[in-house]
């Protein structure tokens, strides 16, 4: 597929006699939010976690940037160019703002072996660092200590040291949970502006948000992919409203 | 290096194995359920062998003593777990570590206070003296040979404790989700002190045990209790059956390793420097074993990966 | 609450003057306690770079600490017996030299940290608690069962060990030297504290995730800090050696692993002059409560006990202001 940056290709993952992917395949394409959407145990960290590099798949692929990643770590992957959010915040949570956004420029920098100059007082360290806060408006909380920052305010440090990467694909692993409809919205806002720079495949299971930014979603349900398409396609597709959108309701 | 031998340093490996399941496993249900690395496990064999030895000197009964050991370290084991060991299932691996550390400071300088730095002596009994004949013709030390039916006996008792009685599946679904099987009513906190009990008693035993071949003194725990470290790296944490197969892997290997090493670097190395390089790299062997599993299978071999 | 730069400056003090004072009043027993609560703190500086900074609690730095004392054993011994360590293919001679001998217990013990942390770090949490401690173990079986450098006796070395331009049988002479090389490790650790190299090692012990998604090889990085720490500790163990002219397979041993973890939470994990200050009340404790008991252990234990469980911080945390991130 053209414009591919993600293409996951007929992954299969099984624990023991579970299944939990079964055959995936997956494009994200350049400027598009794709959402990976799926009632629970369908699979999705599963998948994730493959994509991003902390699970190795039994077979199948994952080709980032048009190279096969497939065998490649978490890290190799990150300095690659994938960026990555967690539902819970991984952050370091007794460092400052400031010095978690440092963190990021570090890895970015692939030098981490250095041993000499403070990594507090780098000029390049710190003004990469401060751009990433100020895209996502945190730069007057660069001494504030991480653990004392509002759930909303993690997420957008999350997205800040993910932003130090300079990513060429966003991994989001429900970035809405914990939001209410204000930040939700906030962020919906944010992440529209920031497709065009680095698309973004997001797990989500709020579906007011998932709606209102995804470009396209594709649908997982015990372990496969039963539908990809746009908003349109999918909330009248008849198998997604029975696996997903509402048992209850007749088909 | 004939048969007969080999087989009576095979069994000898059993019985060293079977006697560190004793102590692994006890440390292996303490991780596996509460979450917690136990270091002062070494002092609880130590009590164990201490009380036995002393009901012995007191009573001249061997099955006194024995039944000593199993109380006086369960009893210790609960103490410790309700005074100290319950505020460190919240903390970090570091603080249990260190907690634990200053309770064998403790333990090892008080029965030291008590009992004097010189060892004890603890009989086997008249009953259990003296060789038996093994089908084939093999004469094996009777109370080596008890010491392996006893042990292999509790494997049996725990394995059944385990898997078939309701005590065996709280300890199981602990294991799972610590937060959980609370939630759901059980009493955590009586489970918890039943378990480090438990676990004490079986090192306790040991202790006793193997007291009676070797000698019962001051820090004759921390070998034993580091080389059940060995086996539950080995066997793989949190299961019986590692320990198990952990504990004989490492029994049969130490022991077999420290005869046949010599022997075999005598084959082309003369007798003197042949003992010498065999028995160094034979107190090395588990070790290096315990390496070679640890590049193929870091969470051990029957470990949860 | 004092500031933790002004604590370690009073630390630094102390250092200074008690000895000084002891020159001054003839008391060279009080000297050699002072070198010896610096070896100790110079090992505990090194555990601290894994285990402060790395989270990586390793239960067998002795193999270090008595690597680096059998550095100078060996060599040392050689040279007092003017016989060459080896002479095929090519010779070696032992030597008396202070500076040579700790150049070589400095490789010696960052190469077997080499070793040992590539197996160990594969593993974590209790797993590597309890690998780290084997491995020590391993160590202290075999220098017990190789006869050729004592076995179990141990080996004594009759002369002290030689620096240019000094007279090391000099109680303060030999502190001095102990002194600033602590003061050079200690200024070498605070700078990689606040290196880009200390901030990620730091970051991965409060979230290794995190680490790893920012593209740092985490499993390189932890190494790198476990060898460095590694031949900290192996520097302080030639030291030892020197000051007792002593070495025994003792200094392998897990029970010198767990001393050295006491200075450490003692003093405050994490702090930089947490070794130091537990080293100090170590020694003081050793001496004073040894000196009433001979079962002192089990008041250090006590302490111990009661530091773990409610004094977390360790007296420089106890008493400066901030929390303890990384020394920055």
């Amino acid at each position: 597929m053209p414009d591919s940056i993600l293409s996951v290709r007929n992954i299969e993952k099984s624990f023991g006699a579970l299944k939990a992917s079964d055959g995936i395949s997956l494009d994200l394409v350049a400027g598009e939010i794709h959402a990976l959407i799926g009632p629970n145990g369908a699979g999705k960290s599963t998948l994730i976690k493959q994509i991003a590099g902390g699970l190795k798949p039994d077979s199948g692929s994952v080709a980032f940037m048009g190279r096969d990643v497939t065998a490649k770590s978490t890290a190799q992957r990150a300095r690659l160019g994938l960026g990555r959010t967690f539902q819970i915040s991984a952050l370091a949570m007794q460092y400052s703002v400031l010095e978690n956004a440092v963190l990021g420029a570090v890895g970015q920098s692939g030098s981490v072996f250095q041993f000499f100059r403070p990594a507090m007082k780098d000029p390049a360290l710190l003004a990469r660092a401060r751009r990433a806060l100020d895209r996502v408006g945190l730069q007057d909380h660069e001494d504030i200590i991480t653990s004392e920052l509002s759930h909303g305010q993690r997420r957008q440090l999350e997205v800040a040291v993910a932003l130090t990467l300079e990513p060429k694909a966003f991994l989001m692993d429900e970035p809405m949970a914990g939001m209410g409809a204000e930040g939700s919205r906030e962020l919906t806002t944010f992440l529209q502006e920031l497709k065009h720079e680095a698309p973004i495949l997001l797990v989500e299971h709020d579906m007011d948000a998932v709606f209102a930014c995804a470009d396209r979603i594709s649908v997982l349900v015990y372990g496969q992919i039963i539908a990809t398409g746009s908003v349109d396609e999918i909330r009248s597709n008849p198998q997604v409203r029975v696996a997903y959108l509402g048992e209850e309701e007749p088909v | 290096m004939t048969t007969i031998l080999l087989i009576e340093q095979v069994l000898n490996g059993l019985q060293f194995g079977v006697m560190l399941f004793l102590m692994a496993a006890g440390l292996t249900l303490i991780f596996g359920v509460m979450g917690l690395i136990n270091l002062a496990h070494g002092s609880l064999y130590m009590i164990g062998a201490f009380a036995a030895a002393a009901v012995a000197a007191w009573t001249g009964n061997f099955l006194l003593a024995l039944m000593a050991s199993l109380i006086v370290a369960a009893i210790a084991g609960a103490i410790i777990e309700l005074t100290v060991i319950r505020r460190l299932y919240d903390r970090d691996h570091l603080d249990q570590v260190l907690a634990t550390f200053a309770l064998i400071l403790i333990f090892s300088e008080a029965t030291r206070w008590v009992f004097g730095s010189f060892p004890l002596f603890l009989n086997i009994p008249d009953a259990l003296k003296g060789t038996i004949i093994l089908p084939g013709g093999i004469e094996y030390s009777l109370y080596r040979l008890t010491i392996i039916l006893i042990g292999l006996a509790v494997a049996v008792g725990l394995f059944l404790l385990i898997s078939k009685t309701r005590v065996g599946m709280r300890i199981r679904a602990g294991e799972n989700d610590r937060e959980m099987i609370g939630a759901l009513g059980v009493d955590i906190s009586v489970l918890y002190t039943m378990v480090f009990a438990l676990g004490a008693a079986l090192a306790g035993l040991s202790g006793a045990l193997v007291g009676a071949i070797q000698s019962v003194e001051v820090g004759m725990g921390e070998p034993v209790l580091i080389l059940a470290f060995v086996v539950i790296v080995i066997g793989g944490i949190g299961s019986i059956k590692g320990a198990l197969a952990g504990a004989i892997l490492v029994g049969l290997t130490d022991t077999l390793g420290r005869t046949m090493l010599p022997v075999i670097f005598g084959t082309f190395m003369e007798a003197s420097s042949a003992t010498t390089v065999g028995s160094a790299l034979a107190s090395m062997l588990i070790y290096i074993l315990m390496a070679g599993v640890l590049l193929f299978k870091p969470t051990g071999l029957f470990g949860k990966a | 609450m004092i500031r933790e730069r002004y604590l370690n400056m009073m630390v630094l003090a102390l250092l200074v003057l008690v000895p000084a004072y002891a020159v001054l009043m003839d008391e060279p027993f009080t000297i050699t306690l002072a070198s010896r609560a610096v070896i100790f703190a110079l090992a505990g500086v090194g555990l601290n770079l894994a285990l402060g900074q790395g989270g990586l609690v390793s239960f067998g730095h002795a193999a270090y600490f008595g690597m680096g004392g059998y550095a100078m054993g060996i060599l040392a011994s050689h040279a007092q017996n003017y016989e060459p360590l080896m002479e095929v293919p090519f010779v070696i001679e032992g030597t008396n030299s202070m500076p040579v001998i700790w150049l070589v217990a400095i490789v010696a013990s960052a190469l077997l940290a080499l070793l040992i942390g590539a197996l160990s770090l594969r593993t974590t949490g209790v797993y590597f608690i309890m690998v780290t401690l084997a491995f020590g173990q391993m160590f202290y079986y075999f220098t017990i069962s190789w006869p050729a450098y004592g076995g179990e006796d141990g080996l004594s070395i009759y002369v002290r060990n030689q620096f240019p331009g000094l007279n090391t049988l000099d109680p303060i002479q030999f502190y001095g030297i102990c002194f600033v090389l602590l003061l050079a490790v200690l200024y070498g650790v605070n700078r990689l504290n606040k290196s880009p190299f200390g901030l990620a090692l730091n970051g991965a012990h409060q979230n290794e995730e995190r680490a790893l998604t920012v593209g740092i090889n985490v499993y390189r990085l932890r190494l790198v800090a476990f060898v460095i720490s590694g031949a900290i500790t192996g520097l302080a163990g030639a030291l030892f050696a020197d000051l007792n002219r002593f070495v025994s397979p003792t200094m392998f041993s897990w029970g010198v692993s767990g001393e050295i973890m006491i200075f450490i939470i003692l003093g405050g994990v994490a702090r930089l002059f947490g070794p130091v200050v537990g080293a100090a009340v170590y020694i003081m404790l050793e001496h004073f409560l040894g000196g009433l008991s001979e079962y002192w252990f089990i008041y250090l234990g006590v302490i111990l006990l009661f530091v773990v469980l409610f004094a977390k911080g360790g007296i420089i945390g106890g008493l400066s202001k901030k929390e303890t991130r990384h020394a920055g």
